[in-house]
This record gives structure tokens, sequence and C-alpha cells, in this order.
């Protein structure tokens, strides 16, 4: 069956900005999807509110609708394309639950309006209603956990008759799992139900069958109009039933299922999927199956392509995003051609001849409060993958990928925190998932703990357990060596083969890394390559996705063109996230475009980056300077000894930290020294001295007395903060000394930074004077080596400085700031540009108070605003900054087209990020120099207010047309609350207020409706109590500058629980008042980015 | 710290492999010790992910070296209820690596155990994509692995002859007729190198009687089956002519069904030729179009030899055709109440894609004169039938002595 051709015009959904739980899959997904449907020849609409996607590019689609993903803008966007078809698979959640809406107002998937593909309203009904579901699966014969409903004890009595124990209890509209618990005895149980009814507003229990610690698998499915059916990959769980597979270390292929049951698993995903009804492309079946009898239960499945699909692409090569847009256009499987063999078609279940393992990576020290415990919500923030000829190979790499600060399994500074723990307690420990499990199995390893006992307390497979002490075992083997130079190459083989890092091997052996290298590379013990084939070499491949693994044969291909090796910024994590990926990706889009040969090293499964037709040769590699290094000699053989040029510079700070490590003329662009320059406290200020730059005052220390030291000369506030690290790790802003003395404990400490190397005169902490109620800018700019400076866009913060530039809102162009401010910042920014000789992008920060404008710090690399200005201004200046760090200069790209003039005036832009508290609701939410967020947004329209409003919109935050404001602002935040106060009258809202406010209001003429005690004094009507009776629809809560937070963590804590959306900063609350003034109240204007930019 | 020792470490045994072309791969061995330290015969690969055991018995692979292309071999043990025939027929397996330790619920033995037991000797920590991609180019190869030195195993691998021309039916077929299972009507199967899985879907139908490959028309015809199956087995389909002659005597008389072996013996029978793919198909992934229908089935294969459909001409239908090279899978002989399929419907291992085919055959054994290719239903697994010939020595989980080799 060939594609349809009574379609023309196709949107796509997006999913909007990452937040845990959907996160750069999707603009894989998205990506692939815009690709494929417009090479097919349709016209794709887009829409995604996310700037830092690559998707969002306008390349990738006819019209790209830079805009909130709300089923009413997207209504709009449908009124003004009248597109075809809606595609809405490959923007997860979000994108589902929009095409369910559209569907239920009428909009989409009924008789003329445009039709949905993929999946229809009635398959995603099935499958995302639990109980639908759970009656569908029983209707075709597939089981299901057992479950119960039971309003009183005699019936919960009645219940528990027919499913057993263990069960858990839930009670039934109860937010946040409360109550909920897992019974194994008769008497827990009757507490737990008899809580649970009377926990439940409305007096119901959910009784289920407890499969925790049954074994998880998932299958990736396939089908086309056809009802053909084929499964992409299977995956096996480390982390048996009870975590969430997105906060589970999982590997595929599935390891432990004879074939018999494999066969069983792929009979019932297929019945699911056909009985779910999802016409074409690919979903994900769960399976939790019992270890000691095989019985197998059908847990969920996701009628779209999801994070696991990426995961299994990356996996197998096989591109089941791409795939599945031609799906659903209409082609059948066995008429698309497998990308990798181009010989054989995509009807065929990929087999694999490696073991892949996926570990997510968490953000729980960036969340203080938080128990760090994993359990069925989602809480990871990233993901790293490895791949490996055998587990324990891909186990390491996979360790070492996170960069966390562990080499491995094991051999590292980090294995010593153990030491003080008996058996019984780390024991104990495992049996509560963490992400520091699979390190205290390892440990319970080496002190030859049995695999029976570790099994038992944690239900782990023993086969993975095997495996790891295989790792121990070899750790003990080497450890009896005295040093890199006593081992056979037979030795040396068979502990790379197990994954050992030549860093766990210097650590073991007291030597340092280029040591251990040397020696081995003496007795010939490199890497070989192999490829992602898809067929485990049953053909031959075309596509060159390379993993490393020690073995006879290298499969790298020799190629005479000029190459280019671009280093990616590993697994997602707040503060380096997918405007990296956007970097890098249009790094290879740009060099391929001028005839090089790219090289990608990346080992983030999410990512555009690591699709291997985003450039010319994929390495899926850890991000470490032994396997970097690695990657550089295999590409110099493959170069006939010429070695290729890297660019560092993309990626974020992982690439940026090898820099160092990495032969200094291979690195394109802006020269280490430079980097390092601005990294130096010392050599930076004097460099802005020089320049006649004001800075902040301030110093470097690698001790409490240190920094008290500086404080003496500066004075408080000031802002500490490490180096080399992004997104504002343990920064803070310390008002006195105690506070001071805690901060340096925690930084010197045993926190998580002590753990990525502590404190050292290398590493020491700035220690910086603290402008308050200073206005923050950012610039983006390139350099070429003719010295010209292209300014990419100057953004102007929307809160204060001291709220990370990662948190805080941002717009193009500056709105508040004098013509002549920001061209004095543009001076600055090339001068600073000119005296670190940087040749490619530089983003520099000022502050700017009263008429001074000072300079924060300067970074000659890619910053995180990068794809925002692209979008802003219609330059593409990722791919611009490229080139000129090959050599090509500003005015060569002018001439060749690729830089073109920013699209002035007409519209502003504005940036706003997203932060991860609805999950987290025992965080305080309130704003500071360490950044959360994990994604953003972006508004765009013709004013600020317009704009603004847009982008809170779309970042999920709820600017109110109606209801009351609850205000409650710090001393210094109260004249600007004066105006705020003022606008919200006009615009005919209700305003609540706490004492203090509302008194310093009345004062101004501006009475309150009502005004609330404090929480911390019991007062009666708090504002705590307000938000729990959904009596107030904004909370606006600017932190005190110092102490006495906890009324309002409070009340911030409040309004995060009960979803009410708040700001936590007097700017926001002006901006949004703004906003609301601009815009409320009247339907949003859409326009796509090919308008914004189109020149005349 | 607890005092509890770790696992014993197990002595490596190294060894290598040697291929005809004089190709060396460096290993440790596992399984059984072969005779002189040397286990000859013709290396092929097989790409599944899961269902070893199924392939080390199915008797297809006798005379061959069976190459795991999937690294971790071994993980889910050995069970009674995985074997396919009486015992390997096989001459040696290759992997990258053998799982230390089992870990599932149905498993009855280590799968080293289970080696030693039947006397099959391996080698883990090959190369095994080196030598896949040796292969796949070459075509299977002879080769010798074990601990004699390399100039042994390159003479042992040179002097083995290879499985053209050699009448490896005779090696593995039973030696007396079985029936197993009951009902109404009664299927005759040749045991080319049977599988089980194919006698628990045949035994879904009516009584099934296995018979020797020798086993004359008829011999067959005296049993008054309502239907004869031919069945899959090793090697090359010219050398069993004695079974080509039966077939002859049989097509036209009684309703036949034939898979792989089974396949290319009824396309000679009817005057058709077979010819040797340059590498073979072994693997549980490959697609396979049904061609009345259009339908993709994902299929298990082994087989080097293949029906060459030019040479049957409007004899046959080609109903179903590989969707990666082409070639012909499967025939309906025009006229006859006879088909065959070149792949593995019985699955063990693989997928069940195809199992509609045993339903086929019901439809014809029913009405030999008006029987169609309908309706494409997936049938159950079938669960193992009482009465197959047991595996001759049982599962005996010895603890191994060289598993671990990464």
């Amino acid at each position: 069956m060939p594609k349809r051709t009574d379609i023309h015009s196709i949107l796509i959904i997006g999913s909007g900005p990452i937040v845990i739980g959907q996160a750069c899959e999707f603009d894989y997904s998205g990506t692939q999807a815009c690709r494929v449907l417009r090479e097919e020849g349709y016209r794709v609409i887009l829409a995604n509110s996310n700037p830092a996607t690559i998707m969002t590019d306008p390349d990738f689609a006819d019209a790209t609708y830079i805009e909130p993903l709300t089923p009413e803008v997207v209504a709009s966007i449908i009124e003004r394309e009248k597109p075809d078809a809606v595609l809405p698979t490959m923007g997860g959640q979000t994108a589902l639950n929009i095409a369910m809406t559209l569907f239920e107002r009428g909009i989409v998937g009924v008789p003329g309006t445009p039709e949905l593909i993929g999946a229809n309203a009635e398959a995603i009904a099935t499958a995302e209603d639990r109980e639908k579901f759970k009656v569908a699966m029983i209707e075709i014969g597939l089981a299901v956990p057992k479950s119960g409903v039971a309003h009183d004890m005699a019936e919960a009595l009645e219940v528990i008759q027919t499913i057993g124990l263990p069960c858990i209890i839930r009670p039934a509209y109860i937010l946040g799992g409360r109550g909920t618990g897992i019974a194994s005895t008769q008497a827990q149980f009757e507490t737990l139900a008899s809580n649970g009814i009377a926990a439940s507003p409305i007096g119901e229990i959910l009784i289920e069958t407890s499969i925790a610690g049954w074994k998880e698998y998932e299958l990736e499915v396939m089908r086309d109009r056809n009802d053909n059916c084929v499964i992409i990959c299977s995956i096996e769980n480390f982390d048996p039933m009870g975590v969430h597979t997105g906060d589970s270390i999982t590997v595929a292929p599935a390891q432990t299922l004879s074939d018999v049951e494999y066969q069983q698993m792929r009979d019932s995903a297929f019945a699911c999927i056909r009985r779910v009804g999802v016409e074409t492309g690919g979903s994900n079946v769960q399976f939790a199956v019992n270890p000691l009898t095989g019985e197998q239960v059908v847990i969920e499945m996701n009628p779209r392509v999801s994070r696991s699909s990426a995961l299994a692409s990356k996996a197998t090569g096989f591109p089941i995003a791409k795939i599945a847009a031609k799906l659903a256009v209409g082609y059948t499987l066995d008429e698309i051609p497998n990308d990798i063999t181009k010989m054989t078609p995509a009807s065929f279940e990929p087999s694999i001849d490696y073991v892949v393992t996926k570990i997510p990576r968490w953000a729980f020290e960036k969340l203080p409060g938080t128990s760090g415990v994993l359990g069925t919500q989602m809480q990871s923030v990233g993901e790293a993958m490895s791949i490996g000829r055998t587990f324990p190979e891909s186990l390491q790499k996979g360790l070492r990928s996170l960069e966390q600060g562990r080499l491995g399994l094991n051999c590292d500074p980090a294995e010593a925190q153990y030491a003080s723990i008996t058996d019984d307690d780390l024991l104990a420990a495992t049996g509560i998932p963490t992400p520091e499990r699979i390190f205290q199995i390892g440990e319970l390893l080496r002190r030859h703990v049995s695999i029976e006992r570790i099994h038992e307390a944690n239900r782990v497979d023993p086969w993975f357990l095997d495996q790891m002490s295989i790792i121990i075992e070899e750790r003990e083997e080497l450890a009896g060596h005295p040093d890199p130079l006593s081992l056979t190459r037979s030795q040396w083989r068979r502990a790379k083969r197990l994954g050992f890092g030549d860093g766990q091997l210097a650590y073991l052996w007291g030597a340092t890394e280029s040591e251990v290298r040397a020696a081995r590379e003496a007795l010939g013990v490199i890497p070989t390559y192999k490829t992602v084939d898809t067929c485990a070499a049953e053909f031959a491949a075309k596509t060159p996705y390379h993993y490393s693994t020690y073995e006879d044969e290298n499969e790298v291909q020799p190629s005479d063109r000029k190459k280019v090796i671009i280093l990616g910024s590993g697994p997602n994590r707040i503060g380096q996230g997918i405007e990296f990926d956007y970097c890098c990706v249009h790094a290879s889009f740009s060099l391929r475009a001028a005839g090089y040969e790219t090289v990608m090293v990346n080992c983030n499964p999410e990512t555009v980056s690591t699709d291997y037709d985003t450039s010319d040769r994929l390495y899926f590699e850890p991000l470490t300077q032994e396997d970097v290094l690695n990657v550089i000699a295999a590409e110099t053989l493959s170069s006939g000894g010429v070695a290729p040029k890297v660019i560092v510079s993309l990626g974020g700070q992982t690439p940026l930290k090898l820099a160092g490590l990495i032969p200094v003329e291979l690195v394109a662009g802006t020269s280490p020294r430079s980097i390092d320059l601005a990294e130096d406290r010392e050599k930076w200020a004097a460099l802005c001295q020089s320049l006649h730059i004001p800075q902040p005052p301030g110093g470097t220390a690698i001790d409490l007395e240190q920094a008290l030291g500086i404080v003496d000369t500066v004075g408080f506030p000031v802002l500490v903060r490490p180096s080399y690290v992004l997104g504002g790790r343990g920064m803070q802003i310390v008002h006195d000394s105690n506070h001071l003395a805690r901060a340096m404990a925690e930084l010197t400490g045993f926190g998580s930074l002590g753990k990525e190397g502590g404190l050292s005169a290398e590493r020491p902490v700035l220690v910086d004077r603290f402008l308050e109620d200073a206005t923050e800018v950012d610039v983006d700019a390139v350099r070429d080596h003719t010295g010209e400076v292209l300014i990419g866009g100057v953004m102007e913060h929307v809160e204060e400085a001291g709220v990370h530039s990662g948190d805080s809102a941002c717009a193009i162009p500056p709105q508040t700031l004098p013509g002549w401010v920001v061209e004095v910042i543009e001076s600055y920014t090339a001068s600073i540009a000119a005296a670190l000789d940087v040749r490619g992008l530089i983003n520099v920060q000022f502050a700017v108070l009263g008429t001074t404008v000072y300079v924060i710090e300067a970074n000659p690399r890619a910053s995180r605003t990068v794809p925002f200005v692209a979008k802003a201004t219609g330059v593409p200046l990722a791919k611009v900054a490229t080139r000129v760090m090959l050599g090509a200069t500003l005015a060569e790209l002018r001439d060749e087209g690729l830089l073109v003039p920013p699209v002035a005036g007409g519209h502003v832009s504005v940036k706003e990020a997203v932060l991860p508290f609805s999950r987290f609701p025992e965080v305080d939410t309130a704003l500071g120099p360490e950044m959360r967020s994990t994604g953003e947004v972006m508004g765009i329209a013709t004013t600020f207010g317009q704009a603004f409003f847009k982008a809170e919109l779309a970042a999920g935050t709820l600017l109110p047309t109606s209801g009351t404001v609850f205000l409650s602002l710090a001393d210094g935040d109260k004249p600007a609350g004066i105006v705020v106060a003022k606008r919200l009258r006009e615009l005919g809202l209700g305003i609540a207020a706490t004492v203090g406010t509302a008194a310093y209001l009345e004062r101004f003429g501006l009475p309150v409706d009502q005004v609330v005690g404090k929480v911390s004094e019991h007062a009666e009507v708090t504002a705590v109590y307000l938000i729990a009776d959904g009596k107030v629809s904004f909370v606006i809560n600017t932190p005190q500058g110092r102490g006495g937070r906890t009324d309002g963590e409070r009340i911030r804590k409040a309004a995060n629980v009960n979803q009410v959306s708040s700001v936590t900063t007097v700017e926001a609350g002006l901006a949004a008042v703004q906003g609301l003034a601009e815009q409320g109240g009247r339907p949003i204007e859409v326009r796509s980015l090919q308008e914004y930019h189109s020149r005349p | 710290m607890s005092a509890q020792p770790i696992v014993a470490k197990n002595p490596i045994v190294e060894g290598a492999l040697v291929l005809a072309d004089g190709s060396v791969f460096e290993g440790e061995l596992i399984g059984a010790v072969a005779p002189g330290g040397v286990a000859s015969g013709e290396v092929v690969f097989n790409t599944v992910l899961s269902g070893y055991q199924e392939v080390l018995t199915d008797p297809s692979y006798a005379g061959q070296i069976i190459t795991f292309t999937y690294p971790h071999i071994g993980n889910y043990g050995a069970s009674l209820a995985d074997f396919e025939s009486r015992r390997p027929f096989c001459r040696g397996v290759i992997v990258r690596d053998l799982a230390r330790r089992e870990s599932n619920h149905r498993s009855e033995a280590h799968l080293d155990a289970t080696l030693r037991r039947y006397g099959i000797s391996g080698i883990a920590g090959i190369d095994t994509r080196r030598l896949t991609r040796l292969l796949r180019d070459t075509g299977a190869m002879s080769g010798a692995f074990g601990s004699a030195g390399e100039a042994a195993l390159l003479a042992a691998a040179q002097a083995e002859p290879g499985t053209d021309g050699v009448d490896l039916v005779a090696q593995v077929t039973t030696p007396t007729a079985y029936t197993v299972g009951s009902g109404d009507r009664r299927i005759v199967a040749y045991d080319f190198g049977i599988k089980y899985s194919i006698v628990d879907h045949l035994a879904t139908l009516g009584e099934v009687t296995v018979v020797p490959a020798s086993t004359t028309a008829e011999e067959v015809l005296a049993l008054a089956p309502s239907g004869v199956f031919l069945s899959n087995g090793p090697g090359d389909p010219e050398v069993v002519d004695y079974a080509v002659g039966a077939i002859r005597d049989l097509v036209g008389r009684v309703p036949v069904f034939g898979i792989c072996l089974g396949h290319q013996l009824l396309s000679l029978a009817i005057g058709g030729s077979t010819f040797k793919l340059p590498f073979g198909h072994h693997g549980g992934n490959h697609p396979v179009r049904h061609e009345a229908s259009g339908k993709i089935e994902i299929t298990s294969q082994n087989h080097n030899f293949c029906v060459d459909p030019d040479s049957l001409g409007d004899r046959i239908e080609v109903t179903h055709r590989n969707l990666n090279d082409l070639t012909n899978e499967g025939m309906w002989v025009r006229g006859e109440a006879a088909f065959s399929v070149q792949y593995h419907p019985e699955a063990g291992p693989g997928p069940h894609d195809a199992s509609y085919l045993f339903g086929v055959f019901d439809e014809m054994m029913r009405d030999p004169h008006d029987w169609r290719d309908k309706p494409r239903i997936r049938r159950a697994p079938p669960r193992r039938m009482a009465g197959l010939p047991a595996p001759e020595l049982g599962l005996v989980d010895l603890v191994p002595t060289t598993a671990g080799a990464v």
C-alpha cells in the first residue's frame, strides 16, 4: 500500500518544554517525523513551544508555530492552517492529551475536521484510561494485576479473598499518593484499608495485587495498516517492579527470558496493540513477570512513540519514529527500506550482537528536601546509554557516561563512602531503590555477601548480580598486580573486556591515567569499533554507527575527507540539556553542508545528535578522556594519520572539561587557553581590569578562612559558587558569616560536589559581592579570526540578578534598558571577545545597576540561549559559529548566504523557564542562584506583555483573568507591589495579602479584600488555608532577602501542591500584570516562525 | 565484612578456532573436552536472541559448528522441555560469553553442564562478530577448534568434508517409527531430522506416526494416513534421493506438507532443483511475504540450500518469498494437495507468526480437493507431547568448570 495521496498537509504536535518524563526524546521523534513527512511531499505544520528543540528550526517544517501547547492555541493553529491530518503520536503525553481534548470538542478526528493519524481517539482512550485498558486486556485473555474496589471493611475483606496478599491499597482521589501502602499481613491490610477508606474523600480504595519485586520488561512494537506487526526491541529492567521504568536501569535485549517465554510476551504485545487499536506506528507494552512461576501480566501500553522508543531506536539502529511517521501516511513495513542495510526491508525484527544499558541521571542534589527514593513516579532528568559486547562492559561504560564522579562500578574515590556501613544495613539499603543502589550492590559483592542474600534483599535478578560479581572478582584479580606494567596482554584484554576504564585502573594502582594508557597501548591493547547494524552482521551495514569494545576486528572504514569530531553533551541534567544538543546538531548540519565529514560522539539516547543520520559517523561512547582520545585515535587512523579537528565548545561543560586533555592543536575554534583564562578567577579579573570593564569585587577561596577574608573587603551579601560547573551547581547568595560557613562546608565536604572532585587550588570557590536589585543581561556573540564580532542577541532578564539565568525569564530585544546601555554592553562584549581571542561563540553575563554595567562572567562557548536567540532573530547562530570555528570569516558566511541580518522590530521574544516543582511537593519553589529548571518555552508576540503572557501559558503558569490574587512581598519588593496591586485592581481582580503587605498597600490607597495571618503564628485564616480551599487563583510571593523564610516557603509549597500558579519575584509579578493587561481574556493570536522571520 | 568465599574461580583452558582459510580466533574452551583436542565441522552462525537450546538440539545442525551472534548464551539455563530432539547433533558451539550463572524458573541445568552431558564441545571469548562477518562474505566454511595447536586445527579444518554430498539425514533420523498423540486421523511424519515442536503442532491435528527417512511410499500408504508430513533436516537435499523417490509416489495420493528440507525434497520430487545459498539463512527474524495476502511473517529460518522456483515453472505457485533476498520460501504444487515452506512455522525457537500453516494442512487433510489457504489464524503454541523420545541423557546440573569466559 503506497502512501496516502488524499492528505496533503499534516500538523505535528510537539511535546513542549523539557520536563521530567518528557525530554529530548520527543525532539528526536518529532524531528524525524518532520523530516520524513516533508521528504514525502507533505506540507508539515509544527506546533511546539520549546525553542531549544531542533524540530522548531524553521528549516524542518513549512510552518513552525512556537506557541503555547494548549488545546485552544492548537485549535487556532488548525483554524488558520486547515491541515488535512493531525499526527499526535510524536509529542508524548502532551500531544496525546491535546488531541483528545480537541477530539472531545469536535475539532479533530470527526468528519469534516482534520483526521487523527497514527492513533485514533478510541485507541488513545483505551490505552490511557486504566480501567478501560484493564477491561480490554482481560477481554483478549491477557492477564493483568488483579484488583478490586471497596467502600467499607466488609467489601475490602471480600476483595482481599480473591486478590491475596501482598497487595497495594490506594485511596481514591488522593493527591500525591498519600495513604497508599503495601500490606503483607492481614493486620497490615486491615489497618491500611480502614485508614485508606477514611482518607479518601469519596470513601473508596483500590486494592491491587502487589507485583513489587517481579521482573519488568518492555517490548517496542510497530504495526502497519496491513496489520503487520514486528517487535523492534525487548528491554529488561535491572530494577524489579516498583521503580518507574524511566528511573530504572534497563538492558536490551531481554537477558533472562527463555524463547518460550519471550514468544508468549511477543504474542501478547501484538494482541494488545491490536485490541487497543493502534493502527499504525510504534507502541510500547510493559509486562511484569513473576520470577518464581513465569506468570506474565500486562502493566500498561503507550499508544505512541515514547522514551523507550528512542532508546530502542538507538539500541538497535531501527529508526522507530521515522518509520512510524511513514506508516502513519499509509506505507506498509515491507515498502520501507532498512536504512542501515539498504538491501533489506523494514519489515523485520532487529537482531543485535551487543548489550545496551541505559542508566538514569537524577538531580536530587538540586532539590533539597527530596527523599531521593525512587518509586512509581519518574524523577530522573536524563539518561546515558552505553553499548558493550557484554553486560559488564556495557554497565561500566554506562556508569562512567553519567559524569557523576563514578568511573565505573567501583575503583574510584567514591567507593569509600560505604566503608562504615554494616553488611546488614547495606543490604537493607538496597531494598529501597535509590540512585545509589547499583553501587551499594557492588560494595556488597565486594564484601563477598552471597548473591542469594542480595537477591533476597532487593529482588534484582541473580543473573545481573552474577555478572556484576564478575566485575568485582576481576577487580580483586587486578588489585593483585602492583602496577600497570605487570599485566600481560591477555590480562589487559580481559580487564578491558569487562569495561574497566583506564581511570579505574589508575585508581587501583595509584598510577596516573596516562601511565595506565601508555602501558596498555604498549601491549597493543586498543579498542576496536563495532557497528550497530540491526542484523547482528548478517548483512553488510552502510551506516557507520559505532561503539567501542575490545575484540579482534575494527570496523571503522577509511576515509580521506576532511573530518571534524563534535563532542556532545552527554546525559541531560539540570543546567545542561537539549540546548547543547541543538548546537552540536547544528554544527554537524552546517559542516556537512560545507563539505566536511562530521563525527559525533555522545552517549545520550534521547537526542537528535545520536541519530545515525545526523552526522556522517556516530560513536555512541562515554564522554571521558579515555573514550574521546580513543575516538580521536581511531579517526586519525582511518584518515591515514591525519588527526581531525575536535569541537569542544558546543556541548556545554561536558566537552569543555575535556578541552585541556585533547592535543591543543586539534581543538577547533577558541583555544583551551582562552577557555581557561575566562574560568581562572585571577586571570579573568586582571583581564577585565585591563579592559576597564567593571566587575563586582570578589576573590577565590579554597576554605572558609580565605572566604571570610574576601568578605572583609567586599562586604555581604556575597555570591558563592564553585568553578567549572554549569547550571549554578552549589551556587548561593550568602548574607552572613554563619551562612558562609555552612556554604563552604557544603562545598568542601562529602556533598555531591565533593564527589565530583571537591575543592582544590585548581577548583576554588568564587566569592563575589552580590549586586542586589541589579538587572541581569545575557549576550551571545560570535567572533571570527579577523576580529569581527557578531552580536547574536542581547537578552534582558525579567528576574533580578541572583536568580540563575537559566531559571529567569528573558526578552529579546531588551525592554527596559536604555539604548545606550545596550550599546555599552555590546562594546564590552566585543572587547572581551577580542581579549580572549575568541573564534566562535561567546556568552557574556552582565549586571546593570543604575548606570553601571558590571561584567559577571564570560564563557567562550555555546550557551543555553543560543537556540532561543536563533529563533528570536532568524540568525542561525550555531551554524555560523561552527563555520567560524573552522576558519570561515563572518564576511565569507555573509557572502555565502548562511549569515543573514537579524529580523528586526515587529516582535518581542520571551523565554521562560519551566521548573520541576510539581513533581517534588516537598521543595521550596523560590528561585535562587542554583538553576533548577528542566526546560524552557518561548512566547513571541508584537508586545512584551503579550509575549510574556504566551510564555507563561506555555510554561503552564496560568495568569488569572478572574478571582483573587494573593500577594506577599519581601520588604524590598513592596514599592513595586504598589504597581502590581494597582494593575490587578484595574483588571478587576481581587487581592488577598499578608498583614505586612496589606498594611503597606493600604497606605498607598490600595485596600485589599482579605488580610491573612501568618502560618507560623498559627493564625486562623492563612494563605495556605485560602490556597488549599481553592480561593486563590494566583500567588505572588517573594522571599525575604535573609532568614525567616518559613512562612513564604509554606505558602509557595501550598501553591505548588494545589496547582495554583505562582511567581516568586516581584519582577515576574510586574511582567505578569503587564501581560494580563495586554492579553488577559483575549484570544491568543498565532503566527508561524516563518512569518516572523520573513524579510521584505 | 563477611568471610564467605567468593565463587571459586574456574581454571581457564585457552583454545583457538581455526578456519579452513587459515583465520585464527583465540578463545577459552567450554563444554565437553573434544577428543584429541579437536572439534571440527562446518561453521555457521545463528542470529537469534533467545532460543539457544532449541537451536543446539535442532538435528538440522548435524555436522555443523554453531556460532551464536548474541554474545551472552546460557543466561536462562537449559530445560528438558526445550529439547527439539533426543540430543544435539551439532559438532560444536561458538559463543562470545557463556553465562556463569543462569537464572530462570524453567531452568533445570546449566548450559555448560548440558553441553558436557551430551559431549558437545564449545569455545567462548571469540570475536563472534568478526567470525560472522567472515562467514557472511565467504559462506559457511569448515573449521576446527580445541586445545590442539593451530597447525593441527588448521589441518583438521581443511580435512573436514563439509556438508555437501553427505547423507546427514541418515545420522539423525529415528531408527524406528513411533507414534504420539491421538485422534481420528493419522498423519505420517517423515523424520529427516524432525523438530519436536513440529510434532507438537501436528499432534493437534491427529495421531502422528513419525517414521524413519528411508520409509517407502508403500509402507507409508499402508498406514492409511490422512496426510504426510516432510520434516526439516540437515544438509544437502540431493543426497536424500531415496526420500525423493518416495515423495514422488506420495504426491497426488495423499495430502503432503513439507518444512525446510521437506520443502526442498518435495521440489526435487516434482522435478525441481535446489542450489546452495551464499551463506544460508540462520536466524529468527527473517521477513517472509505471504504472496496471496501481502502480509509479512517474521520467521525462524535455518537452511543453506534453497529451492529454485524457475526450475519448476508452472508446476508450482510461489506462495511465500523472503523479503531480504527474495528467495523462495514456499510453494503449492498446482493441482495437488501438496504445499511446503522453507522456513519454520513451528517456531521453537522463534515467532509464532506462521503457525497458521498447520491450519492450512488441517484444511487440506479435511478436503484434499477443495482446501484453501485460509483462514490465516495464528495457532496457540502447543504443549510438548508425551511420547516423544526423551532426551537420551536427561539433564544433570553439574558444577560448571569452564564457564565465565568473557
